[in-house]
């Protein structure tokens, strides 16, 4: 399969923190990937310079073959590289369906229908449909249809985790990167919350990249696994090889379930 | 070139008198986050308490030398119960809301203050010559200075290193300290933030009262006097570094340096000049010179 | 959803002024004249308010556009209202989209000392610059109207419903704005601007287009409240015209692209009451009315007349 998203020797110091060092990765073209490692160990480091929030000390980023390392977030979401995040970035002064409108409403500027006397009653790039409906689909499908009008403010932890996700949808990400999509649900809703995600986005064919603590849901939905340690990428293979490796056990695994424990 | 040496005496003499003039504003940012736009009516306050009962004391006859001491006496006396009234009875209740809202409450009471200074002391000017004439005059180069701005400049230094000390020398300033780096956690500990709040917004206010009562007997207090210090102040902090001491000190010295050579080299750019400065050093370093980075937010 | 009335609103309120105004007396019409002036700089401020900013500098292009008007009549003879308005607005958003390279990247409180700063540097300047009458300023000529020079009775008139015109005009065009999808994320930015940025939305543009649209209102106010007052100086860029814009804006709430007008005509009204019955206290009560909304009505007047709406 084609690489769509390369990443070459990515460093990154915070004063005497090094959050990335030589960080390499080839991701393969609608393959779904799980960043695995303890906290501080540099995945949403990883996450941050694919995505432009940070740039990287040294390194390159290459998208479909294009160096996006200099591009701005809102450059490298034009691309169709979008991301979630750890903790919900919401509108917290509008309701659920305005959340999605707004993201819609970018998506419909960005094509050229966000001039003086447009009315955002276009087709959106990529649904065919005009915003109002396309919102309503995205809720649907993510099951936040009842939550519509609800401020976001007063929303359960899971549902404002769900929406942020949705919130990635309106722009037809051709590559996801979720940062722990499933923090702070329950070990029993993880699995159907990863199923019901990955079948939206996969619907039209996309890469993922996943950030995930739990080893079962990382052997379960990941292709591929990259481990980090200490700003490093210590690992880069299939789930059942890199956490059977000993280094991975030692630095990720084994940490984690003390952690969880 | 000869004007150098006035160029330096004005120059320190308006930076004591801006350092004093913005030293509570700087505290109370420091550690309440508030812009107080009601720093300028405590120097009001300060400088018509000490120009009306300076000039009741002196008219009685008594020691002219004491009335510096009435100075100081009548601005904290007068000045004070505002205070405590504004913290107590509105700001209080504010300080879960915006730095934006907070700031357009102390312009509504600053509105407020305006008329009730007009409503105490009238609308017509108060002189007190008196504490100024006293000390006569000191020559620099060929130029006679006023002895009384020397005083100014040592209760500058007087006021700036007890700030100092009180912060960083005593029980309670440290645990101030502690209440600017985290209100919720010092409380969670025992500590009582709504006191440091209020004794920290009665410092600062009497500071400025402070500063506007020894400038009383160098102009006419008239009202509006302390409009045109709000935002000087403003501009001193904010080229320093919004709630810093030694940035309060540094943008002191600058205002007051550019002001001296403008005014001796170029008296047209006087006013351009220190908001030119302002609007620089915010476009180079927002947080001001003395400053520290932004936390990361993702 | 309820029926949006604002365009129908505005059309019936300029119909009515125009048709009811020669029988408003002389001081009421420049009441509401310098109301649209004021108004006019407050719906620019609104817009900077619903994405979260504040300007403490607004006086800076309210002194421009007055300025500008002052030096047409002054050293060109153009005396036109229109033209003066016109020109008054277009130095004005000039200046800001210069200005606003910089200002763009400045959010919450450094956003509003920066522009206090910037307004502040017109206003030293203007007190220096004899050629502009110093802290004097100086007096502008009547206006005309497409050339014409209406009669003594009837220019008070043919101001206010230029400026009618003028105001009903913005209030449209700011109206439609809020209504495309780049006007519309003024929330946004306010709420959360990584999220706008990981849209793909740049909250620096967006904040700079709605910097000079403010900028480019508060010009045409100016150069509108400097013909109908007929006189200027450099106090129109202290930081207490500021507070008042600030006082209107607050006073009206951003609910609506009417409010400001609203707000702005209240303002004058208390001013002009409370100052004829005390001169000494007008100032307190301004300062009680705005210490009451910030305390119980945080979203402006205006809310007063949307929540029963908003409750069913």
């Amino acid at each position: 399969m084609p690489v769509v998203l390369n990443a070459r020797g990515l460093s990154k110091r915070f004063g005497a923190v090094t959050a990335a060092h030589e960080v390499s990765a080839a991701i393969d073209k609608d393959s779904v990937v799980g960043l695995i490692g303890t906290n501080g160990a540099g995945k949403t480091t990883f996450i941050n310079m694919i995505t432009g929030y940070l740039k990287p000390d040294a390194g390159a980023i290459t998208y479909e073959g294009r160096d996006i390392t200099p591009l701005a977030p809102r450059q490298i979401t034009r691309l169709g590289i979008c991301r979630s995040f750890q903790i919900p970035q919401l509108y917290s002064s509008l309701s659920v369906h305005e959340n999605m409108m707004i993201g819609l409403g970018i998506v419909l500027a960005n094509a050229g229908h966000g001039g003086f006397l447009s009315r955002g009653d276009a087709p959106v790039p990529g649904y065919g449909e005009p915003a109002a409906q396309v919102a309503e689909h995205i809720l649907a499908r993510f099951g936040l249809a009842e939550y519509r009008d609800r401020n976001t403010q007063v929303l359960p932890g899971g549902v404002r985790k769900l929406l942020d996700i949705a919130l990635t949808m309106v722009a037809k990400p051709r590559v996801l990167l979720l940062d722990e999509p499933t923090s702070g649900v329950s070990a029993q809703e993880k699995f159907g919350i990863m199923q019901m995600v990955l079948d939206a986005v996969r619907a039209e064919g996309a890469t993922v990249l996943f950030v995930e603590h739990d080893m079962e849901v990382v052997s379960r939905f990941a292709q591929r696994v990259l481990a980090f340690y200490d700003g490093r990428v210590i690992a880069d293979a299939t789930p059942e090889v890199a956490l059977a490796d000993p280094e991975v056990r030692r630095h990720v695994v084994g940490r984690l379930r003390a952690a969880h424990a | 070139m000869d004007q150098i040496p006035s160029v330096i005496v004005d120059g320190v003499m308006y930076s004591a008198w801006l350092f004093m003039a913005a030293l509570g504003l700087t505290l109370i940012y420091g550690v309440m986050k508030i812009v107080n736009v009601t720093h300028g009516s405590f120097y009001a306050i300060g400088a018509y308490a000490a120009a009306s009962l300076t000039a009741a004391y002196l008219a009685r006859g008594f020691p002219p030398m004491l009335s510096y001491a009435v100075l100081v006496v009548a601005a904290i006396v007068v000045a004070a119960p505002f205070a405590i009234a504004i913290e107590r009875v509105i700001l209080r209740f504010m300080y879960a809301r915006d730095e934006v809202v907070i700031l357009l409450a102390t312009y509504a009471l600053f509105l407020i203050l305006e008329d009730v200074i007009k409503l105490i002391w009238g609308v017509n000017p108060y002189f007190i010559a008196e504490p100024y004439a006293l000390l006569g005059s000191f020559q620099v180069a060929d130029m006679a200075y006023p002895t009384y701005n020397l005083l100014l400049v040592a209760a500058a230094l007087v006021f700036g290193g007890g700030l100092a000390w009180l912060l960083h020398s005593t029980r309670a300033g440290k645990l101030l300290v502690a209440v600017i780096h985290d209100p919720e956690v010092s409380r969670a500990m025992g500590v009582n933030v709504g006191r440091y709040y209020l004794a920290t917004f009665l410092l600062g206010s009497l500071l400025a009262a402070l500063a506007g009562a020894f400038t009383a007997p160098t102009v006419s207090v008239v009202p509006g006097l302390g409009v045109d210090v709000i935002v000087l102040s403003f501009a001193v902090v904010v080229i320093g570094g919004l709630g810093s001491l030694p940035g309060a000190a540094l943008g002191a010295v600058i205002v007051g340096i550019v002001r001296s050579l403008s005014v001796h080299y170029m008296p047209q750019l006087e006013l351009f000049v220190i908001y030119f400065v302002m609007a620089a050093v915010l476009a180079v370093r927002p947080r001001g010179l003395f400053s520290l980075a932004e936390p990361r937010k993702i | 959803m309820r029926r949006d009335r604002t365009v129908a609103v505005i059309g019936t309120a300029f119909v009515a002024l125009a048709a009811g105004g020669p029988w408003l007396p002389q001081w009421a019409m420049f009441i509401a004249t310098v109301a649209f002036a004021r108004g006019l700089v407050a719906l620019g401020l609104v817009l900077l308010l619903r994405a979260g900013l504040i300007s403490f500098g607004q006086a800076l292009f309210y002194c421009l556009g007055a300025y500008t008007a002052g030096a047409l009549g002054r050293f060109y003879g153009v005396s036109d209202i229109f033209i003066e308005m016109l020109v008054g607005g277009a130095v004005a958003a000039l200046v800001a989209f210069i200005i606003g390279f910089l200002l763009a990247r400045y959010r919450g409180i450094f956003f509003g000392l920066l522009s206090l700063a910037l307004s502040m540097i017109l206003y030293g300047l203007l007190v220096k610059t004899e050629a502009l009458g110093s802290t004097d300023g100086f007096n502008i000529a009547p206006s005309t109207l497409f050339g014409v020079r209406p009669p003594p009775e009837w220019v008070r008139y043919s101001v206010l419903v230029s400026a009618a015109a003028v105001a009903a005009a913005a209030a449209l065009i700011v109206h439609r704005y809020l209504q495309t999808p780049l006007g519309r994320l003024a929330p946004a930015i306010k709420d959360n601007e990584i999220r706008v940025e990981y849209m793909g939305a740049s909250a620096r543009k967006a904040v700079h287009v709605k910097y000079v649209i403010a900028g480019a209102l508060a010009g045409v106010g100016g150069a509108l409240a400097a013909t109908a007052v007929g006189h200027i100086d450099p106090d129109m860029a202290y930081w207490t015209t500021s507070g008042e814009f600030i006082f209107i804006t607050i006073l009206a709430g951003t609910g609506s692209v009417v409010a400001p007008f609203v707000g702005a005509l209240i303002y004058g009204s208390i001013h002009t009451l409370a100052y004829g019955l005390s001169p000494n206290t007008w100032q307190m009560s301004l300062g009680l009315a705005l210490l009451v909304l910030i305390v119980f009505l945080p979203e402006g007047l205006w809310s007063l007349a949307t929540r029963h709406a908003r409750r069913t």
